[in-house]
């Protein structure tokens, strides 16, 4: 199908290309907010993957995945600025 | 039809997913790094969502969907917001190109208050600008 060659000869590599940048981020990051930064994009990203992954194998049981992880990553950044903003991470 | 639609929704997703993760990478500073990815990545990650819902065209799925669109475009900023204020008050270095800062001598850290140096009041004390006073000992400048 069309829609398939898409998904694998497009979408997929640049979300994993993405990934990498994001993931290139988390490693050299100077400071720890940085690394959250990184930490958030790779969370949406893995959203994003999450969904076009549902579309290519017609399972929408994937989409809770994208709840959870939504919910997730909102609460481990919120967290992490509490730690930093409480004088952590130095 | 739909197809052509999933598609498109598809590209622009997957574009602006990249241009965020491309921003956090060639960036010069934390605030412009927080501010290349949320907004971009928000963008991209409800047009894939969006496409997600086109493709399967059930009810049951849009609305779902939905929820995780709401929930993204209301968190992202408000993370990005407590994100970056926790980087300003653990003094990250801002970029050398930085041409305004308006926080800068502005906010007491050791307080949590927004003040403003330059207005004073009749005895000479600073006003604060968010309605409560400075405590009478004031600390440290920043």
């Amino acid at each position: 199908m069309n829609l398939d060659k898409l998904v694998f000869f497009f979408v997929m590599p640049m979300l994993s290309l993405a990934m990498f940048c994001a993931f290139f981020r988390l490693m050299r990051g100077p400071s720890l907010p940085d690394r959250v930064v990184a930490l958030d994009l790779m969370a949406t990203l893995v959203i994003g993957i999450v969904s076009v992954y549902s579309v290519v194998t017609g399972q929408s049981a994937y989409l809770d995945v994208a709840i959870i992880l939504a919910l997730i990553a909102f609460l481990g950044t919120v967290a992490f600025a509490y730690y930093i903003q409480r004088g952590g991470g130095r | 039809m739909s197809g052509i639609l999933v598609a498109l929704l598809m590209f622009i997703g997957t574009f602006f997913m990249f241009v965020a993760s491309l921003g956090v990478v060639r960036m010069p500073d934390l605030f412009t790094r927080l501010s290349a990815t949320t907004k971009a990545s928000t963008l991209g990650a409800s047009s894939l969502l969006i496409a997600t819902a086109v493709h399967f065209n059930d009810y049951g799925i849009a609305s779902r969907i939905v929820a995780i669109i709401a929930f993204i475009v209301i968190t992202a900023p408000v993370a990005a917001h407590m994100l970056g204020r926790a980087a300003y008050i653990s003094d990250v270095t801002l970029w050398e190109g930085t041409i305004c800062d308006e926080l800068r001598g502005r906010y007491d850290i050791e307080g949590r208050i927004l003040k403003d140096p330059d207005r004073k009041d009749e005895g000479g004390r600073p006003i604060v600008v968010n309605g409560r006073r400075m405590r009478e000992t004031p600390t440290k400048e920043a």
